[in-house]
Order: C-alpha cells, then sequence, then structure tokens
C-alpha cells in the first residue's frame, strides 16, 4: 500500500496514502477534462492544498460538523440484528442520523466552506438519490449563495421527496433528460453547465469521482466518518474492528470510513449494487464486472461494452446507480487492499425491512446494501468478531419505491 | 512535410483563410455520412474532422450530442470511423482530423489506434479530455511520423498555459472561442479576435477558431485574424432538420460553400 504515497498533505499528521500531484492513485484518477476547466481545476487544487490546513478553515469546519451537522454521529452496536444471525458482532455507524440525513452533507460543508474561502457564490452539484443535492441546497442556504442542482428525469420520478426539499431550501432542480435520465447524465450535465459558467461557479461534486483533486479532497471530508469510528469502537469494544463494510457508489462513504484504517490490520469491503444480477445486463457493480476506462474526469473502472460506450447502470437504489467508480477504490481492489462484492436489489430489500424490524432503523436503499452483506459475513464469522458497517443515509427519502415493491407483491 | 502544412501553405498563398468541417463520422448512418462528407470536400472544405461517436460526450451541446447518439444508433464505432477514413483517403487529399473523447480510443488500444488511423490515411487526432497531462499514454506511442495532436486553448487559458501547450501541439492550434460546450450561443467575435491576437504572440502554428460559429458573417469576421475557422454544430444541426429531406446532400454542399467563400479575405 505504498506505491501512491508522495507527499502528504502539510499540516495533517493523520494523514495516510495520497495520490501524485496531478491525482494519480497507482495507474488511476488524474485530470481527464476538457482545456475550458482545466484552469478552473488547477485553481480548486492549489486553493485546497492552500486553504484545507488552514487553522482557521478547520476551525470553522469543526464548529459547523459539530453544531450543524450532528457530529460526532454514534456508532451504535446492533445487538438485536446481531444476535439474530449468531455470528460476529455487527456495529452501524450512524450517518443516517446527520441532519439532512446522509453522510454527504460532511462533503458538501467542506466543499461549500472551501467555495466561501475562495470567494465563489453560485453552487452547482449533480445528484442521483437527491440526497447529495438536498445536502448541496441547505449548505447553499447556510452561506446565501445561489444553488442549481443537475437530476436525471428517472431519479426525479424515484426520489420525489428530496426534489420538493431541495425547492423548499431555495435550489433550482434542474431536469436532465439527455441518456438514461440518471446520475451518470446529471453528471454529464452538470460538467457542460461548468464549462459555460466556470468563472463564478463551484462545482460540489458528491463523492470520490470526478477528476483531481475531487477524489482526494471529498476523501479528506469523508475521512471523519473513520477516525470518529477508531475512536468509538476502542471506547465500545476495547479493540479495533476485524472487518468495515460500506455501500459503493461512487465510493465516497466507503472511502470516508476506510481511509483512516488503510495502514491498520482490518479487513474492507466494498459493497456494490447486483441489480437483478450480476450476470444480467441490469446492475452497478463496475469495480465487479467493469473494465478500466476514464468517465467524468478520471481514469477508474467503468460499465462499458467493447466500444469503450458507457453503458447503463441500474440498481433499485438511485444513490448506487452510476457506471463509474472513484480511482482510489480501483487502486484498493488493484492491490487487493479492499474486497468487492454485491448484493441483488431483492437482498437490499430484505435487509432493509430485517433492519426497520429488529433495530427500528429504516436505512437508505444505498446502506442496506452494506447491511445486506454485513448479515451474510456476519453469520459466516465467530461471535468473537466486530464488523463496522456505514449506514450511510437513512431510509425516508426511500418510502415511495418501497412501499411500490410491496404492493406489487 | 504534412498534409497539415501543406494545406495551409497552399491557403496563404492563394490568400484564403482554411474552412475547418466537423461533423460525427457515420451520423446519421455510415452510408449517407460518406455522401455528406463527399459534399463537403466537393464545396471546398479546406480540412475534414470527423468526430467519433461517444455515449458521454461531455464538452458538446445537445446538436452534437445528438448526432453523437444517431451514429451510435446506427452501430458506427472506432472501426466504422477508421473504414469511413479510409474510403476517403481514397478519393481526396484534404486532411482528416479524429476527434474523440479518451474511453473509445482507450478501450480500442490507444497504440492499436495510433497505428490504424495513421494507415487509414488519418493526419492527427484531437482528444478533448485529453489535456497534456494525461497525455503521455498518446504521446508515447508517436513513431517520428507527421501524425498530430492537435491541441484546444480555452478562453480560460493562462498565457503560461497557453505556451506549454502551443509547445507541445502539432498541426494547428484549436482556439476554443468561448467559454462553453460546442454550439452555444453568444459568439463574441471581438473577444474572439482579441484572444486570437494574444494567441499568435507566442505561436508560429497556424489558428484555427471555433465553437458557437454559426453564420457566414461570423466565418468572415473570424477569418479576418486567425487561419482558419471550426464549423460542427451548424453543419449538425443542417443534417438533424433536413434528415428526412431528399435534398440533404445538396443542402450541405451549399451550405459549405457559403462558409468557404466567407473564408476568401485576401488581407
Ligand atoms: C445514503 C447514501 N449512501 C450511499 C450513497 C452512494 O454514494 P457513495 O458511494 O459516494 O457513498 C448515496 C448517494 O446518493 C447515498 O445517498
Amino acid at each position: 500500500m505504498t506505491d501512491h504515497i508522495s507527499s502528504p498533505m502539510p499540516n495533517d499528521d493523520t494523514a495516510g496514502p495520497q495520490p501524485d500531484a496531478d491525482g494519480h492513485f497507482g495507474p488511476f484518477g488524474g485530470r481527464y477534462i476538457a482545456e475550458t476547466l482545466m484552469p478552473a481545476i488547477l485553481e480548486l487544487d492549489a486553493a485546497y492544498r492552500r486553504i484545507s490546513p488552514d487553522v482557521g478553515f478547520q476551525n470553522e469546519l469543526t464548529v459547523l460538523l459539530n453544531t450543524y451537522a450532528g457530529r460526532p454521529t454514534p456508532l451504535y452496536h446492533a445487538k438485536r440484528l446481531s444476535a439474530g444471525l449468531g455470528g460476529a458482532a455487527i456495529y452501524l455507524k450512524r450517518e443516517d442520523l446527520t441532519h439532512t440525513g446522509a453522510h454527504k452533507i460532511n462533503n458538501t460543508l467542506g466543499q461549500g466552506l472551501l467555495a466561501k474561502w475562495m470567494g465563489k457564490e453560485k453552487l452547482i452539484a449533480e445528484t442521483g438519490a437527491g440526497q447529495h443535492g438536498v445536502a448541496t441546497a441547505t449548505v447553499a442556504a447556510l452561506f446565501g449563495m445561489e444553488c442549481k442542482v443537475f437530476m436525471g428525469i428517472e431519479d426525479i420520478q424515484r426520489q420525489a421527496p428530496n426534489v420538493r426539499r431541495m425547492n423548499l431550501l431555495g435550489a433550482e432542480v434542474v431536469p436532465v433528460d439527455s441518456g438514461t435520465g440518471t446520475l451518470k447524465d446529471a453528471m454529464n450535465e452538470a460538467l457542460r453547465y461548468w464549462v459555460g459558467a466556470v468563472e463564478d461557479t463551484f462545482y460540489v461534486i458528491g463523492s470520490v469521482a470526478g477528476p483531481h483533486p475531487y477524489p482526494m479532497m471529498v476523501r479528506d471530508f469523508q475521512k471523519i466518518i473513520g477516525e470518529e469510528t477508531k475512536a468509538q469502537i476502542q471506547e465500545a469494544a476495547g479493540r479495533q474492528p476485524d472487518v468495515l463494510i460500506a455501500c459503493v457508489g461512487g465510493g465516497s462513504n466507503a472511502m470516508g470510513l476506510f481511509y483512516p484504517f488503510l495502514e491498520d490490520p482490518v479487513e474492507m469491503i466494498g459493497v456494490e449494487a447486483a441489480g437483478k444480477g450480476i450476470d444480467t445486463p441490469q446492475h452497478a457493480a463496475t469495480l465487479g464486472k467493469g473494465a478500466v476506462g476514464v468517465l467524468h474526469g478520471s481514469k477508474s473502472y467503468v460499465l462499458q461494452d467493447e466500444n469503450g460506450q458507457i453503458t447503463e447502470a441500474h440498481s433499485i437504489s438511485a444513490g448506487l446507480d452510476y457506471p463509474g467508480v472513484g480511482p482510489e477504490h480501483a487502486l484498493l481492489k488493484e492491490t487487493k487492499r479492499s474486497r468487492y462484492v454485491s448484493v441483488t436489489d431483492s437482498e437490499a430489500l430484505d435487509a432493509f425491512h430485517r433492519l426497520s424490524r429488529l433495530e427500528g432503523i429504516l436505512p437508505a436503499l444505498e446502506s442496506a446494501h452494506a447491511v445486506a452483506y454485513a448479515m451474510e459475513e456476519a453469520a459466516a464469522r465467530p461471535a468473537t468478531d466486530i464488523l463496522v458497517v456505514n449506514l450511510s443515509g437513512r431510509g425516508d427519502k426511500d418510502l415511495g419505491i418501497i412501499f411500490s415493491t410491496m404492493e406489487a407483491k | 512535410m504534412s498534409r497539415i502544412e501543406r494545406t495551409f501553405n497552399a491557403l496563404k498563398e492563394k490568400g484564403e483563410k482554411a474552412l475547418v468541417g466537423f461533423v460525427t463520422a457515420g451520423d446519421p448512418n455510415p452510408e449517407m455520412s460518406m455522401e455528406l462528407i463527399r459534399a463537403m470536400c466537393r464545396a471546398g472544405v479546406d480540412i475534414l474532422e470527423l468526430g467519433i461517436p461517444f455515449s458521454d460526450p461531455t464538452a458538446d451541446g445537445p446538436l452534437i450530442q445528438r448526432s453523437s447518439s444517431r451514429a451510435l444508433a446506427a452501430n458506427v464505432s472506432l472501426d466504422t470511423v477508421l473504414e469511413i477514413t479510409a474510403r476517403l483517403r481514397n478519393e481526396t487529399d484534404v486532411p482528416i482530423i479524429l476527434f474523440s473523447y479518451y474511453n473509445p480510443i482507450h478501450a480500442f488500444g490507444t497504440e492499436k489506434f495510433y497505428g490504424k488511423a495513421q494507415a487509414a490515411g488519418a493526419d492527427g487526432v484531437l482528444v478533448v479530455d485529453l489535456p497534456p497531462e494525461e497525455s503521455d499514454e498518446m504521446t508515447g506511442c508517436w513513431n517520428g511520423g507527421t501524425f498530430c495532436l492537435i491541441r484546444l486553448i480555452a478562453p480560460t487559458t493562462p498565457q503560461p498555459r497557453m505556451k506549454m501547450i502551443a509547445g507541445e501541439a502539432g498541426g494547428f492550434l484549436y482556439m476554443v472561442s468561448k467559454t462553453g460546450v460546442t454550439g452555444s450561443a453568444g459568439l463574441d467575435v471581438s473577444q474572439a479576435q482579441v484572444n486570437i491576437e494574444h494567441l499568435k504572440k507566442i505561436t508560429s502554428l497556424p489558428i484555427c477558431v471555433g465553437f458557437g460559429v454559426s453564420t457566414a458573417a461570423d466565418v468572415s469576421a473570424l477569418a479576418a485574424v486567425a487561419d482558419g475557422v471550426v464549423i460542427g454544430s451548424a453543419f449538425e444541426k443542417l443534417i438533424e432538420e433536413n434528415l428526412e429531406d431528399s435534398d440533404l446532400v445538396t443542402v450541405m454542399e451549399e451550405k459549405v460553400r457559403e462558409f468557404k467563400s466567407a473564408t476568401r479575405v485576401s488581407r
């Protein structure tokens, strides 16, 4: 795991492995973007390196995370869920309890504050499940900034409550009807808009994807999940966990949990969406079934056909319905530091109901994928093992889909 | 001397500027596309830019997005584009630049692409999402021939970066006329003229300007300062509006003639 270490961020003694100066994680990452965006991306990189280590910036962010977003989030020992499986103990990192209901707020507060320090007053974002859109709209309201959120028409349908939330927060939701009308197309359109508005607009990317410095920066803003977990599990169990499990769409909640543990003897498992099955064309298992390619500004695994055309992803969960994945995950897969598995729509739905009934927690469908795999993994392990699952978000936004699947039965 | 250099030299002698015509190769289907490109050549296009269709063209506006989709629906792949290139090369000496996003080339194999594109008779490639910082895989394939990597300069590109890019570029420099995707409205001709004058001071390569150029008046205003003018979306619009029309080819030929006469600005 030392092959992509260069110099760590200045003033950051908790820093782990870093990409090279151009954002390469081994052979992955980089900046594959149009020349019009290059100067803005280089400016962002320089601004991030200058501003993020600043004590004033760090303090302002910490106060917001604590007093506004509700951090630290609890680490909860899910005893009834664990007992029913007869195996290892499952702990849930409760990102669902943050303000706006998902880990996305950690990142949007970070990027929004960076935008403020850079003097930018307009934010744009892409969104799939709507969680990142809501989290960006929230931060725009908080800082008095203008906000446009690009969202595929398919996702506008399946995540309707989040569209209304964004409107209430004062953001404009821009419907995107190109391609499949999902997250990938929303990101295409956000990039197109940004090409024309780059001089005064800050693009808040919602995952560890996109051109450098986004994969590194978003990971840094999310790594608080893993840092808190380290201290909390020590306190609760007197030792460090055996396994970390998180769902992977673009990969930000997973990187946030994994990153502080990269150099520790802990297993890591990323759970992708298998949709209707990874042997059908309808899945979103980018690391499991994709090939190396270039999408949305970085080199990583991509779902594509033999001609290099990007193929449609499918998942019941809008937040995992994406044919790309962050480049650092591609490297973790390549070096085998992390393992990537997948869970189908119906397994995720079962896990949703199980967690709701046994623990009184309605997870987001994205997070239900991680719970589903954790149940399998826990059952196969001794009772002395400890699993930490990142419960990345709450399920309120998914109730429409959940009800319709229940009616269909 | 490369075909591109020969073209610019010949134009200079005639007191003309280059009309660079972009169409997505294989739009609306490979046969019709061949007919359209032949018509462009008959009407006097000086350099052809053939787009390799891609599912996610993030630097393109709706017109080129839709032309890409039409070509993909007609099963056009990179292989098809190379076939079209080879057929054209048998018929014309007009320089052909392939225009692509990186993923189709990466999936094809960058080295294989380099070899096959040259064998087909292409004169260069412009990869929109491949800035000089990420070009090693591409430049590493260079075999000393005249096949060149065309580079973009944007209105946002600062001076030192312009120098760096110009230093790595071949063929000609493609100056993006405005911040925005292809086909954006609101071209500011006088601003573009100022940007071209800036760029001229730091490079001896020919400068072609494009993005959002849609009228003959724009062409002659830009041709007064640049070495060439690139037209793309305006051709795609014409194809889209006349898809069902039996004189599509004639309409294209007339349009190219109109733009070409606007490049005859002897100074
Ligand atoms: C609750 C929740 N979890 C996970 C994800 C997937 O994103 P990532 O893989 O970047 O964490 C999303 C995306 O919208 C989400 O809303």
